[in-house]
């Protein structure tokens, strides 16, 4: 059988997908990382959330500033992979789905540096 | 005839793969569905938590520009799309556990993944309802 690779296609060695198996691995990982980080994130918000004291001494604390921090990059990076696949399968027309995927890589890159601010702003 | 795919005399008449609508409804196709709305709505809720930080990081008379969006009829409005979100975040965590014991060889049988989808649907609102209890505990 004739072989139409191209020399450069093997060595990348991806194919018609594209890309290897990077975005299923960091999906699950990071999705094993937020099953176990969101409840505890969740609990700890829930039981200070009675007043801004107790919200602002949950965020400053070390273990509270760390949890959150942790917690957001997991999700940020999920639903950044997560989105990825939505755009990718709903929309179509070239142009639009590259705008929607550098929209959704920017928006989770400015959100994360702005969680990471903030947070570290409180609890400074 | 014809089958070279330039052919466009044969368009429109072919047939196309189930939509929707033609499709009945069951479980495991419900629980997929559900669990990309629910990641969008995940989405949107960590947008809602980082704004949240940012305006705390601002100090106390920051957090008195938005004191309104917890006060008051407002107030319950807030708590109900929190709520809501929580949902949310409760369907994608139990059907996320779901997809990771997938990824993982395991449940494929159909009636075990019927049943197992069926049960996440159902215990959804449990860690949801078990959150809210512990933050209106605390609440003043």
């Amino acid at each position: 059988m004739t072989d139409y690779r191209t020399p450069i296609s093997k060595v990348r060695g991806l194919g018609a997908a594209k890309s290897g198996v990077g975005h299923f691995i960091g999906q699950r990982l990071s999705a094993i990382a937020l099953f176990l980080l969101l409840p505890v994130f969740l609990v700890a918000v829930a039981l200070n959330s009675g007043s801004l004291d107790a919200i602002y001494a949950l965020f400053s604390s070390p273990l509270g500033a760390i949890l959150t921090l942790a917690t957001l990059t997991a999700a940020i990076y999920h639903m950044r992979l997560g989105l990825q696949v939505v755009i990718e399968d709903y929309i179509h027309k070239p142009a639009s789905k590259l705008t929607l995927l550098a929209l959704n890589t920017l928006l989770c890159a400015a959100l994360w540096i702005a969680a990471l601010y903030s947070i570290l702003r409180i609890a400074a | 005839m014809s089958t070279r795919a330039s052919d466009t005399s044969l368009e429109g008449q072919r047939p196309l793969s189930p939509h929707l609508q033609i499709w009945r409804w069951h479980a495991t196709m419900a629980t997929s569905i559900f669990h990309r709305a629910s990641g969008v709505g995940n989405y949107i809720g960590a947008i809602a938590l980082t704004l949240f930080l940012i305006v705390l990081s601002g100090g106390p008379e920051s957090y008195a520009s938005i004191a309104f969006l917890f006060e008051g009829a407002l107030g319950w409005v807030t708590r109900i799309v929190m709520f809501l979100l929580t949902l949310s975040y409760s369907y994608h965590w139990l059907n996320g556990l779901r997809h990771l014991v997938w990824d993982a060889g395991a449940g494929f049988d159909p009636k075990v993944a019927n049943r197992v989808s069926w049960l996440v649907m159902i215990a959804t609102p449990i860690p949801a309802i078990v959150i809210w209890v512990l933050a209106l505990g605390v609440a003043q």
